[in-house]
């Protein structure tokens, strides 16, 4: 028992710094690129236009229908038989960013359909054209109905980044596994590595929390 | 009111007074509108001279909305010829370039039945948020301005609120206020007081009257056969896409010549009244 808390505690810092080195940089980056990405392809579908529509659709469904697993895969082992050899990190931010780019697109344009039409109008008339009025007026107010549903998107992510040990990147998960099999102690160490995941998310929900009530300020109160 | 109130009030009753020397700030004719299979205009014609009031009257379904809407691009029309202020026509026979419904669209501004104000907004953003983002007018001027006429409808305390902390009367005068700032050559209402509580429709009718007084151009679509009367320059009735008699207020409100008329004019004020011998069976 002692020893086994011992090892706990040994392994603590190992783990933590997986995370803050490895896990949340990856997270965020690729979040942070994702939405990028998925507000450019719910525009896509959103524009009207046939073709760019149809290829935004085509991604998404790409995108949902395959595992994320197999999407790293394709990247890290698949693309060097094209001739394309990426380092671990750039495959992981690579997959995980089209990934998050794939569902948040979804999320974005139901939020942007979400906005009640007198509010296009509404800016029209005072002469805004259709993207100073995306971005003054229609975004903004899509912005606070996406937190939630984006939230989901980002802890998902947070916790998939986990995969990303199958493709040598030395994040949380890794670290506890490489413990665990010196150590031969897999379930203290699977569970620590569980517990970390779970103190992050419990931080990010706390997050999500303060910045929809930050968003909320202008709703019926 | 300070001076800086209406910088531009003078000019404008200056131009009221002087109509009939300038162009119309808008002319329409023949204009149609159809929504698939149903044609919801049917050619209807309009003629607006500076610091006139047009109220269209109608049935609901009448068309008078959509009539409304595409004076300012918000419909595109099917067809007929709509002359901005500039003179430079617009034949919707023909396909309308986007900078053309632009120049169209920003000779006016307008005035919602459901307000539409933008919710993430405080009352005083809702107002600058034109003049700046899109004239790109000096921020603290127009922070001026536009205190400056809130203070005018009353709410020059409530800048800072958000349009949900505001009665459905006070949101609608800052929805005037937020077309005033524009500095528009005309101004549209549609249905401004359907959306309220009665007790509260007194409030915005008057700074619409006050508007008018001060020589404002405006197209006003309403129930409200009263202010009309009162305020109105000229009245036109719409019914089925076209329209089916117009004038004086005096005149179409209160003698109409046609028994359309008479007949919504019967229903709309007084419900009540026996019918008369040229009533319809189901009036």
């Amino acid at each position: 028992m002692q020893s086994s808390l011992d090892l706990f505690l040994r392994s603590l810092w190992p783990i933590a710094s997986g995370a803050l080195v490895a896990t949340i940089p990856l997270a965020l980056v690729s979040f942070a690129i994702g939405l990028a990405l998925a507000l450019v392809v719910a525009l896509m579908r959103l524009s009207g236009n046939a073709v760019l529509s149809g290829v935004a659709r085509f991604y998404v469904s790409v995108i949902r229908g395959t595992p994320l697993l197999v999407q790293l895969f394709i990247v890290f082992y698949g693309l060097p038989s094209l001739g394309v050899r990426l380092d671990p990190w750039p495959s992981a931010i690579i997959a995980f960013s089209l990934n998050v780019g794939g569902y948040a697109a979804e999320v974005i344009r139901a939020a942007i359909l979400s906005v009640p039409k007198g509010q296009w109008e509404a800016a029209h008339t005072i002469g805004m054209s259709r993207g100073l009025a995306l971005r003054r007026i229609v975004l903004p107010q899509a912005a606070r109905v996406s937190v939630p549903p984006l939230s989901n998107t980002f802890i998902s992510l947070v916790k998939d980044t986990s995969l990303a040990s199958v493709i040598l990147v030395t994040e949380l998960f890794r670290q506890a596994r490489q413990i665990a099999t010196v150590s031969n102690e897999f379930m203290l160490l699977y569970l620590e590595a569980a517990l970390v995941y779970w103190l992050i998310c419990l931080v990010l929900s706390a997050g999500q929390n303060v910045l929809e009530k930050r968003l909320d300020r202008h709703v019926a109160h | 009111m300070s001076p800086t109130d209406r910088p531009d009030a003078g000019d404008r009753a200056d131009g009221a007074t002087g109509a009939g020397g300038a162009g119309p700030v808008l002319r329409v004719r023949g204009l149609r509108k159809s929504f698939g299979d149903v044609e919801v205009l049917r050619g209807v014609d309009l003629e607006v001279r500076r610091g006139e009031v047009v109220a269209l009257v109608g049935p609901s379904g009448s068309g008078k909305t959509t009539f409304l809407r595409t004076l300012n691009g918000l419909e595109v029309p099917s067809g007929g010829v709509v002359t901005p202020r500039d003179g430079r026509p617009l034949d919707f026979d023909r396909p309308v370039p986007k900078r053309d419904l632009l120049r169209l669209r920003d000779q006016s501004a307008m005035v919602f039945q459901q307000f539409n104000l933008f919710p993430h907004l405080t009352v005083l953003q809702n107002v600058t948020e034109g003049p700046v983002r899109v004239q790109r007018r000096d921020p603290a001027e127009a922070r001026e301005q536009a205190l400056a006429l809130l203070g005018r409808v009353g709410l020059r305390d409530r800048a800072d609120a958000y349009p949900v902390e505001l009665s459905g009367g006070q949101q609608q005068r800052v929805g005037i206020v937020r077309a005033l700032a524009l500095e528009p050559d005309l101004l549209l209402f549609d249905e401004p007081t359907s959306a309220l509580d009665p007790e509260l429709v007194g409030d915005v009718l008057a700074v619409m009257r006050q508007l008018a007084d001060e020589g404002w151009t405006m197209v006003v679509v309403t129930h409200e056969l009263d202010f009309a009367r009162r305020v109105a320059s000229e009245v036109v009735f719409l019914d089925d896409g076209v329209v089916v008699e117009r004038g004086r207020p005096e005149d179409v409100l209160t003698d109409p010549r046609e028994p359309r008329t008479r007949r919504f004019l019967r229903r709309l004020l007084d419900p009540l009244d026996e019918p008369g011998p040229e009533a319809a069976p189901d009036a």
